[in-house]
């Protein structure tokens, strides 16, 4: 410091003027910690700010015992076995030994605190491996960058950051490499977008000399303080001369990211470690909890009353029962009275019958989770090669709910479809041109050749010196593709090998490589990629872009250096953006805008009346675009005189050098300069559906399965996208909303719903209703007063395209539906526009694709594209739904049927709490002879093929009538288990009374008849045996026979007053005990298995319990068809069901049958358009639309029952499974 | 398509475990398996059931309960339990032979050996001759852990105390009586006499247990048991190791003697017998029966009838069970003919 008196005295006078400011925001004031290298830390400026160390772990390793402890008894489950092992403390009332009543306890508390500690430990590791990082802070004395661990970065520091390394905290970029002062970084890591985002030095800091001196920073950062929002920073530079400097997100280097093409950046620290924008946004995965376990709780508490009652039984059979004398028949000694002893007894049951409240299922549950998780993301069929990625829970307690799901809410661009974007025709001047092969190819490869030549012919003798207004006609093609050429953000990459390898591979179209070249175009959307492609093809070739010029090579292999005099960043407002820019030769100013069609539309200079009739026909080619689903934009330009630009320049200075309402500023600019435009042209960009859409649509609908579209785009957008993609058939009756008055709204909703009643009556083939509904007349729809008509008419509804609507009103959709049908929801996306929809439903599904990860951060289960949402509901959700809830069934059947035992032998005992099982064996019976067959039954148990699963779909309806679980089935399984429980218990009391035997060796035949019964339900309950069965099966009965036999060989007197020496040998051997294993295993099984073959001889007239008793309404689809207990038959006897991958290969377009319009109720056909409500039906045929084979059309209506072995569907499509072995 | 290895490093590995394609056997519930495993089983089982019944039948069982409620038995004066000493008979005629070698038990019932607090009050460290509970004996046996004056009890607690100590003596009535010989060796359980009970090491036995009382419900000390064989005495005496293993059930027996001697040991002949009981052991209070049994015992041990009816009710339910799904087959099979 003393060396350096002049910081001294600078930091003394700016400090407190600083804190006078403070009024105006939240600030945080930083300072270069540079002067105070070396200080002790009091005398450190930033010293209040936390490290850059992070530490994401739950537990230090001292504390870790108490504290794990102290989370685990948060849980209710533990509370109680702790409050049952207390219990047994009290002398009055223990029914086991205290010692080994903890057992229970402590094993669940030991695993799962080992568990948690594992995780912990993984977490400590990555943390210490990023803490340990290196990266280069500078440091004075040796007036250089030094290498430092990320842990040591703190706030103030000046930190260097190489092209490919990652930023190590969240830095204000002072100083790049590039003369611009522009840096480029990936934020992939931070919301997975992998396209390059441009940032720039603090606006006005002139570092752009050659020579940063880090030394040099004397100013002054404020900046907000730290909060968790990605996308706004702001604050201000006051330099040494007390200027203020304001800057943005766009100078903001976020930790986590990467710098990339820029070689060397320097940034100051404002935020480290858990203050950084990267590690607030980091939450864990969801605790979500599923239906299956909502109502799992309830039938936990009929157990926790049908305990209660049972121990009432035992305190009142207590009271009841006078205590034989023999006990005290002594003076001393004495007795409780009857009450006080029944209630001891109630407490002493309550210990003895304690796992009749399942929890280890809690606990087995989790575990089972786990394995059904580790198999859907081991999916391979859900692994998709082209992104190297498969299929991510996120949420990892709630796959059984994808079985379950009633309405699945899509977005539409990058879900349905590819979000890869195929320019397809365009318009210019008034002229059509179609691009039929980009069509065909999916590319943007191939010139319109009618336009190829057009454009080669009018720049033929265009050379470069002849000025711009040469050729009016010509003037407006060279026009149209200029403005393909720039006006856009796209950014001319020269990414080193490696990276460029990995977007060649994820991101073909976005980003391809100009292999002669080294050049790679990254686009932040495909429509810019996809416009600059195709002006490639004609041969405007954009070769590189600074913030300043653009250099474009146009056809005949002139490269012309445009100025880029301003750029009007695209803003969702506007819906268009602009470049203004100046001619390298004729200095003159041109702007080209591109935007929606309606907002460009309306900017345009009609007083030039050339261009009407241009305008009308362009104006009809957009509504045909549109009609065929295609993205459109418009082009326009401005010639801009010199003056007015600089006038416009002008106030484009001030609005961006203000501080406070930057942004409304250079809106107000941008909206002044544009206007009065001259119409060049409109694209209409194809975004293809995604493959096996319409496949996986069709497999949904046949599942039960309600679909909703929510899209942001045009009603004729998207129901052109939903005929393409089979939401709707042609024979559909397509019901439009679209209407800004709410009584029409509320008359349509009244109108559609007696019609869509007449068509859904019983017994009434009527017909698929569609519900197209506009965001404005949603509005309204949801208002509380019309919400219940609305879902009444959505309900009658197949399918719904909600068009134009906001994320918010997606999810109010999602919520309303969920909350009001009470039905299981599932929304799927793939933006940050999905994310409310995919919160706010019980299953959020992202879609890693091209716009980013947000959805997927924000999603359950991320999968990396539509179709493996049929495969993912249908099978995995199937299975785990089924398997899930066989288990929960059978662990409630265990529990009671062997904890009953217990409870029959009460009464012949005087009610005394005795168990006549070994209390070592009774835990270990639960613990480890019989808990792995169900785990392992709930993880791999296959009741159906997948390959039968994808081929009817409509087996997915049984999760839908809850054939898995339900009360009735829990109280079905009760039954069972009390039954069994009886047959356990009485046939070995009947066998053995008035004979000598002794409780433990009673009670050890009762547990091997137990084991026995019990294992072998579950062999009947098991579907499919593979290997990993058998080895559970005859692993587990072999480990009982060990541990009890050499249990019963060691303990002479280990556990008293228990007594199990040598009983099980004695049991074992005499003839006797293996006739009444035999009888009563099969006894206790009989019903079952005698119920089961039944269903199986009847075949398919009888069923499963519920569906046996409850017969469905007679308009529902029959479950009778479906029922699982025929799932064997189905899976062995089926032939090879293969799905038909529907025809998006050869166009979007679903068949035409001409017009048909309503004859159906008050019908105006072909209002969509002005808005005016409407019963129609859907049928708007266009000739020129490729027709598909028939065969598709065939299938769509064919309703599968049991006896149709055969399918119909294609053999041989792309988007069937491998051939079932059958 | 062969791609690079890097390109594919997430893909799942695709073995037939991690796509659920592991071979499976589907267990089938087919009319053409199901319908005959049914019948082979419910014939299986009336097999075992006519074996079951059959030995069971052949068991020759006779019991006389002598708790002495009725005025007419014997038993009647010892039953109130004031005569000291008290002895009555008891009568029986055997028409036929009662074959085999012939078990006699004592049954006891409405007796809970089964009660919680009953079992748990013994002291098993004493029972395996471990001297250091003679005196200080564990508190579950309270509350015969100590006596009055706070002497230790040996064998202390409750089971204990309460040992049956009824005696029996038969006697053939023929020419006067005649003593049928009863045998009380190896009565108990092979394993408790050897393993889990143990005498203390101390020769006479009664020096181990100076300074200990006997519990309060017996007349004689453990060292004394049994005064005409010295080794079954202490722990290892029988009919103690039997009462100590404790009854599953309320109404049980227990195995007294077995009949053997010349004259005896393939069966009583027909005659008249008399039982002679010391009658000691008070029942009356909680309403319990005391009885005697004699039975012979085949390879199911005792009689039971109960087995044997079970199987064969199972086996022709099953039977019937079959029949029942040949009819629903054929119904659903042919639906035309029906």
């Amino acid at each position: 410091m003393s060396d350096h008196p002049s910081h001294d005295m600078l930091f003394n006078e700016t400090i407190p003027d600083i804190f006078i400011c403070q009024t105006r925001w939240d600030l945080r004031i930083l300072v270069s910690n540079l002067p105070y290298e070396g200080l002790p830390k009091t005398k450190q400026p930033n010293r209040y700010f936390p490290g850059n160390a992070v530490k994401t772990t739950k537990y230090s390793l001292w504390f870790f015992i108490p504290m794990n402890l102290y989370e685990q008894f948060h849980r209710f489950a533990n509370l109680y076995f702790v409050g049952l092992a207390v219990l047994n403390f009290v002398p009055a009332v223990e029914a086991f030994q205290p010692e080994v009543a903890i057992v229970p306890i402590c094993v669940m508390l030991a695993l799962t605190a080992l568990k948690d500690g594992w995780e912990d430990c993984r977490r400590f590791r990555s943390d210490r491996r990023i803490n340990h990082t290196s990266c280069r802070v500078y440091s004075r004395k040796v007036s250089g960058f030094v290498e430092r661990h990320w842990k040591d970065v703190r706030v103030g520091d000046l930190v260097e950051v190489a092209s490919n390394e990652i930023i190590p905290a969240d830095l204000l970029l002072l100083h790049t490499s590039d003369l611009n002062g522009v840096c480029h970084i990936e934020t992939a890591s931070l919301d997975g977008e992998t396209n390059l985002k441009r940032r720039l030095v603090v606006p006005g800091l002139n570092t752009q000399d050659s020579s940063f001196e880090p030394q040099n920073f004397h100013c002054t950062v404020a900046v907000e303080k730290p909060n968790d929002n990605l996308n706004q920073f702001k604050g201000y530079i006051e330099t040494s001369d007390m200027k203020r400097l304001g800057f943005g997100i766009d100078s903001l280097l976020p930790r986590g990211c990467t710098v990339r093409n820029t070689d060397l950046a320097t940034g100051f620290v404002v935020y480290t470690g858990h203050e950084t924008k990267s590690m607030m946004n980091k939450n864990g995965p969801q605790y979500k909890r599923s239906k299956l376990e909502c109502k799992m709780n309830i039938d936990v508490l009929f157990c926790v009353i049908l305990l209660f009652s049972m121990c009432l039984i035992g305190a009142l059979g207590k009271m009841s029962l006078n205590v034989p004398l023999f006990l005290t028949p002594g003076s001393h000694g004495h007795m409780d009275s009857n009450p006080l002893s029944g209630l001891y007894m109630f407490f002493t049951m309550i210990i003895l019958l304690q796992i009749f409240i399942p929890i280890s299922l809690y606990v087995s549950i989790e575990m089972v989770k786990m394995g059904q998780i580790f198999f859907i993301t081991n999916d391979v069929d859900l692994y998709e090669e082209k992104t190297d990625s498969r299929v991510q829970c996120r949420a990892l307690n709630i796959p059984e709910d994808l079985g379950n799901i009633h309405y699945v809410f899509s977005d539409k661009t990058g879900t349905l479809t590819e979000n890869k974007m195929v320019f397809r025709r365009c318009s210019v001047t008034g002229t059509e041109y179609s691009h039929n092969e980009n069509g065909k190819s999916g590319k943007c490869k191939f010139p319109d050749r009618k336009l190829l030549q057009r454009v080669l012919a009018g720049g033929g003798d265009w050379d470069g010196c002849g000025g711009i207004r040469r050729c009016e006609a010509t003037d407006l093609y060279l026009d149209f593709f200029l403005a393909l050429t720039v006006c856009n953000t796209v950014v001319v990459s020269t990414a080193t090998t490696a990276r460029a390898q990995r977007q060649r591979v994820w991101h073909q179209s976005t980003s391809e490589i100009d292999i002669s070249a080294q050049r790679c175009y990254v686009a932040e959307s495909p429509d810019e990629a996809a416009l600059v492609h195709a002006a490639k093809v004609y041969g405007f070739m954009l070769i590189a872009r600074t913030p300043n010029s653009v250099k474009v090579r146009l056809p005949h292999g002139v490269e012309l250096n445009y100025q880029v005099l301003d750029t009007l960043n695209f803003d969702p407002h506007r819906k268009r953006m602009s470049v203004v820019l100046r001619h390298p030769i004729s200095g003159e100013i041109v702007m080209y805008t591109k935007g929606a069609d309606y907002t460009v539309m309306e900017l345009l200079d009609f007083e030039r009346s050339a261009y009407k009739l241009n305008t009308a026909s362009t104006q009809r080619h957009l509504n045909w675009y549109a009609k065929e689903g295609l993205h459109t934009l418009c082009f326009a330009k401005k010639v801009l005189s010199e003056s007015a630009y600089k006038n416009w320049s002008l106030l484009r200075q001030e609005a961006l050098a203000a501080i406070d309402n930057r942004e409304e500023l250079l809106m107000e600019t941008a909206v002044n300069l544009e206007k009065q435009l001259t119409l060049l042209g409109a694209t209409g960009i194809e975004d293809r559906l995604q493959e096996c859409v319409p496949d996986t649509v069709m497999a949904l609908r046949e599942a039960g399965v309600r679909l909703w579209v929510l899209t942001g785009d045009k009603a004729e957008t998207a129901i052109n996208i939903a005929h393409a993609s089979r939401l709707l058939d042609q024979e559909d009756l397509v019901i439009h909303m679209n209407t800004d008055d709410k009584a029409v709204c509320k008359s349509i909703l009244d109108r559609s719903l007696e019609e869509g009643r007449r068509h859904t009556r019983p017994g009434y083939p009527g017909l698929s209703i569609g519900l197209v509904i506009d965001g404005h007349t949603l509005d309204m729809a949801l208002q509380s007063d019309l919400v219940d008509r609305f879902l009444e008419l959505a309900r009658l509804c197949r399918s719904v395209l909600c068009c134009r609507v906001t994320p918010l009103q997606k999810s109010t959709v999602v919520k309303v539906v969920r909350e009001r049908l009470k039905v299981m929801t599932l929304a799927v996306g793939d933006g940050a526009n999905d994310v409310n929809m995919i919160q706010a439903a019980d299953v959020g599904i992202g879609i890693s694709g091209q716009e980013g990860m947000q959805a997927v951060m924000a999603s359950d289960f991320s999968i990396s594209c539509f179709k493996h949402m049929k495969k993912l509901l249908l099978v995995h959700g199937h299975w785990c739904n089924s398997r899930l809830s066989n288990m929960a069934i059978y662990f409630f059947y265990k529990n009671v049927t062997y904890v009953n035992l217990l409870f029959w032998y009460q009464f012949f005992c005087g009610f005394s709490g005795t168990s006549m099982i070994d209390i070592w064996l009774l835990i270990f019976f639960n613990l480890f002879f019989t808990s792995t067959p169900p785990i392992m039954f709930g993880v791999m148990d296959r009741d159906v093929s997948a390959e039968t699963l994808l081929g009817l779909p409509e087996l997915y309806r049984t999760g839908h009538e809850s054939e898995g679980y339900s009360h009735f089935t829990f109280w079905i399984a009760m039954l069972d288990a009390f039954y069994q429980s009886l047959v356990c218990f009485f046939i070995p009391y009947l066998t053995y009374q008035g004979t000598d035997i002794d409780i433990y060796t009673f009670g050890s035949s009762m547990n091997t008849v137990s084991l026995f019964n019990i294992l072998l339900h579950l062999a009947i309950e098991i579907k499919s045996w593979t290997l990993v069965h058998w080895v559970t099966m005859l692993g587990s009965v072999a480990l009982y026979f060990t541990v009890t036999l050499v249990y019963s060989a060691t303990c002479i007197s280990c556990n008293p007053p228990s007594d199990p020496y040598w009983t099980t040998q004695q049991q074992m051997s005499e003839p006797i005990f293996y006739l009444v294993c035999v009888i009563t295993t099969v006894v206790a099984l009989l019903p079952r298995y005698a119920h089961n073959a039944l269903i199986y001889i009847k075949g398919a007239h009888i069923f499963h319990w519920p569906t046996f008793l409850q017969p469905a309404p007679p308009n529902q689809p029959s479950p009778h068809t479906v029922s699982l207990s025929l799932f064997h038959s189905l899976s062995l006897c089926l032939p090879q069901v293969h799905i038909p991958c529907a025809e998006q290969h050869a166009g979007p377009h679903p068949p035409h049958t001409g017009e048909a319009s309503g004859a159906a109720g008050p019908c105006h056909p072909g209002t969509v358009d002005q808005g005016v409500e409407g019963v129609q039906r859907r049928a708007t045929g266009r000739a020129e639309l490729p027709e598909t084979d028939p065969g598709a059309g065939a299938f769509q209506n064919h309703t599968y029952t049991l006896h149709h072995q055969q399918s119909p569907r294609n053999p041989n499509s792309e988007c069937s499974p491998a051939p079932p072995q059958c | 398509m062969p791609k690079k290895e890097l390109e594919t490093a997430n893909r799942p590995d695709n073995t037939a475990f991690t796509q659920q394609r592991l071979p499976a056997w589907q267990p089938i519930l087919s009319a053409g398996i199901v319908i005959p495993g049914f019948v082979l089983i419910g014939l299986a089982f009336i097999g075992i059931g006519v074996a079951l019944f059959l030995t069971s039948r052949n068991i020759t069982v006779l019991e006389m309960d002598y708790t002495g409620v009725e005025t007419t038995s014997d038993c009647y004066k010892c039953s109130a339990g004031t005569l000291p000493n008290c002895v009555c008979n008891l009568y029986f005629t055997l028409n036929e032979t009662f074959p085999g070698t012939v078990y006699f038990y004592y049954g006891l019932s409405n007796y809970f050996q089964s009660y919680r607090k009953f079992g748990a009050s013994r002291d098993d460290n004493q029972l395996s001759g471990d001297t250091y509970y003679f005196t200080s004996p564990l508190a579950v046996c309270t509350p015969y852990q100590y006596d009055v004056n706070n002497n230790p009890i040996v064998p202390c607690g409750i089971s204990a105390n309460s040992m049956f100590n009824d005696t029996f003596n038969l006697y053939q009535l023929v020419n006067g009586s005649k003593t049928v010989p009863l045998d009380g060796r190896g009565i108990a359980w092979w394993s408790d006499y050897n393993i889990k009970f143990r005498n203390p090491t101390s020769d006479p036995l009664r020096n181990a247990f100076n300074g200990t009382v006997k519990p309060p419900f017996w007349s004689k000390p453990v060292f004394e048991l049994d005064l005409t064989d010295k080794s079954n005495n202490g722990f290892l005496n029988q009919d103690f190791l039997v009462w100590m293993r404790r009854a599953a059930l309320p109404n049980f027996r227990k195995l007294y003697r077995r009949i053997t001697g010349p004259d005896y040991a393939s069966g009583l002949p027909p005659g008249n017998y008399t039982i002679e009981i010391a009658y000691n052991y008070p029942v009356m209070s909680f309403n319990g029966r005391k009885k005697v049994v004699l039975s012979n015992v085949s390879w199911m041990g005792g009689k039971n009838d109960f087995l044997g009816v079970a199987y064969l009710v199972v086996g022709s339910l099953c039977i019937v069970m079959s029949m029942v799904m040949l009819i629903v087959y054929a119904k659903f099979k042919f639906p035309d003919d029906v």
